[in-house]
This record gives C-alpha cells, sequence and structure tokens, in this order.
C-alpha cells in the first residue's frame, strides 16, 4: 500500500474524530436552553449543527496554530498523527460514556504530542506553544468565563427583578435562544478548526502542502460538515450533565452562561487561541450559579469534572503513544491499519455499553439523581 | 517570547465582560422597557416554547418602552453582527493582490 493509502486513512480518522468532538460537545452550546425549555431538544441540536458548520468558516487562526504552533513538524509523520487521533477519539468516546464533559481540544493535542514524543522523544514538541498557547489558557478560560457569567447574571436579575416571572422567563427565553445561537457559531470557530489544523498537519508530514500552509478548502469544508453531523446527533450525556446536573438553572442565568461562553470563546479563537470550549462553557454554567443568590453549584460534580480535565491531556497522550508504539513495533502501512481496527473495535464496544444505559432526548432533562443516566433506567453503568 | 500573553489576556477579559455581560444587560433593559405599561397585549409565543401559562405577557403596551426596547435589541444585534465580522476579518488575514 502506498503513502496516499495513509494519507486517506488519516484523513478519515481525523474526521471520526471531529465527528466525536461535535457530538461530545453539543452540550456546550446547547445544554442551558435544553435545560430551561428554551428550545426543544431536537430542534437545538439541529440548530446547533447548522452553526458548527457555518462557524467552521468563520476564522483560521485557531487551525493555523495545531498546524504549526504545537509539534516540530518536521518529526511528524502519517503514522505520528493517525495514533494522535486514535488517542483523542479514545478520550473522547470513554469521557462521553460516563457523561464528563472534558475537552476534545485537549484529548486531540494530548493524543497528538504523546505520539510525538513516542515517535521523537521530548524535542519533538514545542513545549513554549503548548504551554503558552494550550496550558495556560486552560486554566485560565475558565476562570475568566465564570467571572462574565457571574457579572452578567448579577446583571440580568438586578435588571429584570420588577418584572413578573413568567415575562422575565419568557423574555429571557427568547434571548437565550440567540446566546446559544452564538456559542455554537464558536465552537465552528474553535473546534472545528482543530481538525482542521490536524489533517493539514498530516498533509504537509506527507509533502501534499509546504510547511505553514494554510488549510485548503476541502478539508474545511469536510471538517465543518464532520462536526456540524456529530453535534446533530447530540451527546445528550454530556447534556444532561451539563444542563441538570452541575447547577439547577433558569432562563436568565441561561442566557447569561451563553453569552460570557460566546464572548470568551470568540475573543480567543481570533487570538488563536486554541482553548477547550467545554473548559469555557463549563466555567460559565459554575459562574452563573455563583452570580445568583441561593443557586446552588453542585461542587461535588464539578469537581469531578475538574479531575478529568487534569487528566485529558496527559492519558490522551498516553494512548497516543500507545497507538504510535504498538505502529511502529509492527511498521509501515499495516501498524496504522491495526491501530485503526483496535481504535474501530474499542469504539463499538464503548458503543454497546452506552446502550446500557441510554440517555437521549427523550430523557435528558430527567431530575438529577446524582448519575448520568435518568434513575428508572439500570443506572449502575454510569455510576462511575 | 513570555508565557502568558498579558495584553491578549487583558483584552479577552475587558472585551469578554462587554460583550459576554454587557450585551445580555442591554437585552435585559430592553425587555424590562418592553414590560412597562398596562399589560394589555399578550405577545404570540414564539417558537415551540408556547403552553407558558397565562402570566409570560411580555409587551406592557407603554409606546415609550417599546421605543426604549427596540432601541436596546437593535444596539444588541448590531454589536453581535460587528463581532462576527471583525471575527472574520482577524481570522482571515487580507489576501494581498
Amino acid at each position: 500500500m502506498s503513502n496516499d493509502t495513509v494519507l486517506v486513512l488519516v484523513v478519515i480518522t481525523a474526521l471520526a474524530f471531529d465527528f466525536t468532538n461535535g457530538f461530545h460537545d453539543t452540550g456546550n452550546a446547547m445544554a442551558t436552553s435544553i435545560a430551561t425549555g428554551a428550545l426543544g431538544p431536537r430542534t437545538a441540536v439541529a440548530i446547533s449543527g447548522v452553526l458548527n458548520f457555518v462557524g467552521a468558516f468563520l476564522s483560521l487562526a485557531v487551525a493555523a496554530t495545531i498546524a504549526s504552533g504545537l509539534v516540530d513538524t518536521k518529526v511528524v509523520t502519517l503514522t505520528v498523527v493517525a495514533a494522535g487521533l486514535a488517542g483523542g477519539i479514545i478520550w473522547n468516546l470513554v469521557t462521553w460514556l460516563f457523561g464528563i464533559p472534558s475537552s476534545s481540544s485537549h484529548a486531540l493535542i494530548g493524543g497528538v504530542i504523546g505520539s510525538v514524543i513516542a515517535a521523537a522523544g521530548g524535542s519533538g514538541v514545542l513545549w513554549h506553544g503548548l504551554v503558552s498557547k494550550v496550558v495556560i489558557p486552560a486554566v485560565l478560560s475558565p476562570i475568566i468565563a465564570a467571572l462574565v457569567a457571574a457579572t452578567g447574571t448579577w446583571l440580568l436579575y438586578r435588571i429584570s427583578r420588577s418584572m413578573t416571572d413568567g415575562a422575565r422567563k419568557h423574555g429571557f427565553r427568547i434571548g437565550q435562544i440567540g446566546s446559544a445561537c452564538m456559542v455554537s457559531l464558536a465552537h465552528g470557530t474553535n473546534d472545528a478548526q482543530k481538525t482542521m489544523g490536524v489533517i493539514t498537519l498530516a498533509l504537509i508530514a506527507n509533502g501534499t502542502l509546504a510547511a505553514k500552509s494554510n488549510a485548503p478548502i476541502w478539508v474545511i469544508v469536510c471538517c465543518a460538515l464532520a462536526i456540524s453531523i456529530g453535534t446533530y446527533l447530540g451527546g445528550w450525556r454530556v447534556i444532561r450533565t451539563l444542563g441538570k446536573g452541575l447547577v439547577e438553572i433558569e432562563a436568565p442565568q441561561g442566557m447569561a452562561a451563553e453569552s460570557a461562553s460566546a464572548a470568551v470563546i470568540l475573543l480567543s479563537s481570533s487570538f488563536g487561541y486554541s482553548l477547550s470550549t467545554t473548559h469555557v462553557a463549563t466555567g460559565s454554567i459554575i459562574g452563573t450559579g455563583l452570580g445568583k443568590r441561593g443557586a446552588e453549584v453542585r461542587w461535588n460534580v464539578a469537581g469531578r469534572m475538574a479531575t478529568a480535565w487534569v487528566f485529558t491531556l496527559p492519558s490522551a497522550a498516553l494512548v497516543g503513544a500507545g497507538a504510535e508504539a504498538l505502529a511502529h513495533s509492527i511498521g509501515g502501512t499495516w501498524g496504522v491499519v491495526v491501530d485503526l481496527i483496535l481504535l474501530a473495535a474499542l469504539a463499538t464496544f464503548i458503543y454497546i455499553r452506552s446502550r446500557g444505559s441510554k440517555v437521549d432526548h427523550n430523557n435528558v432533562n430527567a431530575e438529577w439523581t446524582g448519575s448520568v443516566a435518568p434513575a428508572e433506567e439500570p443506572a449502575a453503568a454510569a455510576a462511575a | 517570547m513570555s508565557w502568558i500573553n498579558l495584553s491578549a489576556l487583558w483584552k479577552i477579559l475587558v472585551f469578554g465582560l462587554i460583550a459576554g455581560a454587557g450585551l445580555p444587560a442591554i437585552f435585559a433593559g430592553g425587555l424590562y422597557a418592553l414590560s412597562q405599561g398596562p399589560r394589555t397585549h399578550r405577545v404570540a409565543t414564539a417558537g415551540a416554547d408556547g403552553a407558558e401559562g397565562d402570566s409570560d405577557v411580555l409587551i406592557g403596551g407603554n409606546v415609550l418602552g417599546m421605543i426604549v426596547a427596540a432601541i436596546c435589541f437593535l444596539i444588541v444585534l448590531a454589536a453581535i453582527g460587528w463581532g462576527i465580522y471583525e471575527v472574520y476579518q482577524i481570522g482571515h488575514p487580507a489576501v494581498k493582490k
């Protein structure tokens, strides 16, 4: 098999990652709208899918960061990219199974970095770029988002305090639809870009593109499609955790949270920071709980998420490194093929596991009882 | 090269507050203005979120209130449009011909 076969496999894997990215992250934009009833679950995911598609075309700054700012493009081979993607996809699926809104971006970046280290050692990673463009934004972005959301929440309740409850609820639900749309758009500008960056990286590795090239148009279109289809299918498990598990949300809070997320993500995207939309959305939702007197933040759920965040980069890196080592020991095209077969097998296994405690558009808003799968379902599988 | 780009951080925080908290606040001001008045009108419920009981009348009927509300909503829409345009501009460095 030729190099081109491997390239095609890598592009398909990258699009598969983009798909899991979309469906893992639908919740970031739509969880609060679904939770407050501003949008029906199916309408919400459809709108979000379309806007992700549009957003993917809006800015290319983040793709550039991924393609040339994090790893030394000279050491990147197609096998390395494939192994990195495998790391990202597996981490995304595992966290989705447990309903944890972890960062798809960190899963991807972690996977790629792990496989680069396995292939070329630590010198293949541009550590400065990694820390300044990924790690530090990862720590700061949820804090900024929480601050903005808390301020917004406080202002909204203050301004609307003399309105009747019904009018307030009705008005802010309309506002929430608008702000949720902005988050979906922002998600496209940040997350769809990451896969574009990786495919561009693969094309550079294959010699198809010159170093430091921008993503070709077919890459942009394919990534936009993959992420929007993923978004449309909706990661109901994550939506449920974000919308019901973290804070019980009212319409004004939902609007404040989404506006904060949209603003922070769009601003960061245009600076080329590939921050995690998940971290921002979670920070905003916590902030909106802090900004309203009497609201309760379920810190144990928040703590579980934060733990998953810390582990995301290293875990995905380990899987990526393992996949690279395996592919390397088999060698050549077959190494990549074996990696991808293993990946497909694992993905199937996780999918089958998820059927045991199904969360979908019917039960996504059921009362939060401490687990991802609502109580009337056998919840044991998701209790971890 | 520094580890933290302070100027970017500063901008994200300030513009984040303006766009992420200020715009919703202007929207809220619009809603408040809209709800002033004798509450005679009943707004047609928008979209799928109908069935809301009888207390969700949004438009109070005060003309001045409605004008203020319209101005607020226009400011919000204009700001969003401008913001998207800016992001597009920054994200697609101008092609030199």
